[in-house]
């Protein structure tokens, strides 16, 4: 069965990639990437207009956070790219939108937006459960010093609840980087995209998307070695006697550790 | 002791819901006095002194510190909630120490210390630095500048929160049960703080179960029960001839 497969295309796929393919896999990175930005920025805005005293900002909140969890993520994709400029009857999402210091592909830059509304509504869960996971007290001790609300939840609350947000953001990145691949629907050629181009040509699809998922893997453990950096950086924030990574390393990597550990 | 009013709170009424925990409560201090809140649990004297610096709000009377009305101002001669920014402002003469030291455990003593100031005070980072210091010095902690408080004792936690709290230089120091989350043998070195605070003319208001400090430190103590003050005057009065009857029934299981 194996021997069916034609291994110099999965070869060839993983250790000679192409720069098309180093297109569409830098496409994937920065379509992620910037999406799960905005989600978070959205999430913020989301979690402190729900905590606000104004009824219709609450109100807001709730509805954003109840369409965009309740409807499927590819309608909202290409809602956001045909339906903008439909409802609209304006070119809202043009074919490149210009950054003055560099352009992006229209779709892609639609992808990014309807990805990062999308995930701005379970980023605002996790804030939210973040903020209300620091104790009380905190608040009290910020304020009996004079802090107006806002300074103490900049100075004070945001800072400590980053520490139960980092964990599910991670798991929301991850996702993120799998989820992109639906913005190929609307015509962004990247790593799921690019796959499924070639298996058209060549009708190869076991060899070109094991490829692809080989891709995804190297992508998202990656971004778990970060991830666990990053948590491990702000876990030592609140103890600061942590051996830093490079000293890990060391440690575990110098002979003379590994001989004092018993080893040969 | 000069006698200028620093606290001032006149028939002072709190409810939650239904329930009335403080039923008109009126008292004095002045300045550089020390006045020792005791009373059985739910006595409302913990309420009083968070209504003080308006953590809780008040439902009638009137607070005042410092010549300032807390939480409210007149409006047409009558009382409003006043603005978030102006309450922060009230606050900072008003320092509080909690039972359960709500240091900010992402920052060291010394960044503790010097928070308010830098942000709030606007005070220069080096001068806050060198005030913080010295603050850490008088709770005896001057080696703990760097240490994030989960590496700290509860007592060395609650001298970093003293620190902490007259690095706002403020008017009035509220403690709000500040032993009874500590271990017992750490008690004496907050008590020993603490009392250093009031010979050095630091107007306090302290709610307490230590009758041993109120005893020592305090010029007045004040009994409350059931959310009203019963009875008031010296420690001697108080713990040699306290002439109500809830007050000796109260001492007598405490002492």
């Amino acid at each position: 069965m194996l021997a069916t497969l034609e291994w110099h295309i999965l070869w060839q796929r993983i250790f000679h990639p192409d720069h098309v393919f180093v297109l569409a896999l830098w496409r994937t990175v920065y379509i992620s990437v910037l999406a799960q930005l905005l989600g978070v920025v959205l999430g913020l805005i989301g979690a402190i207009m729900r905590m606000s005293r104004l009824l219709p900002l609450r109100l807001l909140s709730g509805l954003y956070v109840l369409v965009f969890r309740g409807t499927p993520l590819i309608v909202q994709i290409f809602f956001v790219y045909f339906g903008a400029n439909l409802l609209f009857g304006l070119t809202l999402i043009p074919r490149t939108v210009n950054f003055g210091v560099f352009t992006m592909d229209g779709a892609a830059f639609a992808g990014i937006v309807a990805l990062g509304l999308n995930e701005g509504a379970y980023m605002r869960e996790i804030i939210r459960a973040g903020i209300d996971a620091v104790d009380k007290g905190q608040l009290e001790a910020a304020r009996s010093l004079g802090m107006p609300y806002r300074l103490a939840m900049r100075r004070i609350i945001l800072p400590q609840a980053t520490r139960f947000i980092i964990p599910p953001l991670g798991n929301e990145f991850n996702s993120m980087m799998k989820n992109s691949s639906l913005v190929f629907f609307i015509g962004v050629t990247e790593l799921f995209g690019d796959a499924e181009i070639r298996y058209s040509t060549t009708f190869k699809p076991v060899e070109y998307f094991l490829a692809v998922a080989f891709w995804y893997l190297v992508l998202t453990t990656v971004w778990s070695v970060i991830q666990a950096q990053i948590e491990r950086k702000l876990a030592v924030s609140e103890r600061g006697d942590e051996l830093s990574f490079r000293e890990r390393v060391f440690e575990a990597w110098a002979p003379v550790a590994a001989w004092g550990r018993g080893a040969r | 002791m000069t006698d200028a009013t620093i606290m001032r709170a006149e028939d002072v009424v709190k409810r939650f819901g239904r329930l009335e925990v403080l039923k008109g409560v009126s008292l004095e201090v002045h300045s550089g006095e020390t006045v020792c809140i005791i009373g059985p649990s739910g006595s409302g004297k913990t309420t009083f002194i968070r209504c003080i610096n308006h953590l809780e709000k008040i439902d009638s009377g009137l607070i005042e510190v410092n010549g300032h009305l807390i939480g409210y101002r007149k409006q047409n001669g009558e009382l409003v909630e006043d603005s978030e920014k102006n309450i922060a402002k009230q606050r900072c003469e008003i320092g509080m120490v909690f039972q359960r030291f709500n240091l900010f455990p992402h920052k060291t003593a010394l960044e503790n210390v010097i928070e308010a100031p830098v942000c709030v005070r606007k005070l220069p980072k080096g001068q806050a630095i060198q005030e913080g210091e010295v603050l850490l010095a008088r709770v005896g902690l001057a080696d703990k500048r760097d240490v994030y408080p989960g590496k700290l004792s509860g007592g060395q936690q609650q001298r970093v929160a003293i620190a902490r709290a007259l690095a706002m230089k403020p008017a009035l120091m509220l403690f709000d049960e500040p032993t009874s989350a500590l271990d017992p043998e750490t008690i004496g070195e907050v008590l020993v703080a603490m009392e250093e605070l009031a010979h050095a003319g630091m107007t306090m208001i302290v709610v307490t179960h230590e009758m041993g400090f109120a005893r020592e430190a305090a010029d007045r103590v004040v009994m409350m029960d059931e959310g009203s003050i019963i009875e008031e005057g010296t420690p001697e009065h108080f713990f040699v001839a306290p002439t109500h009857e809830r007050t000796k029934q109260f001492l007598s299981k405490i002492l």
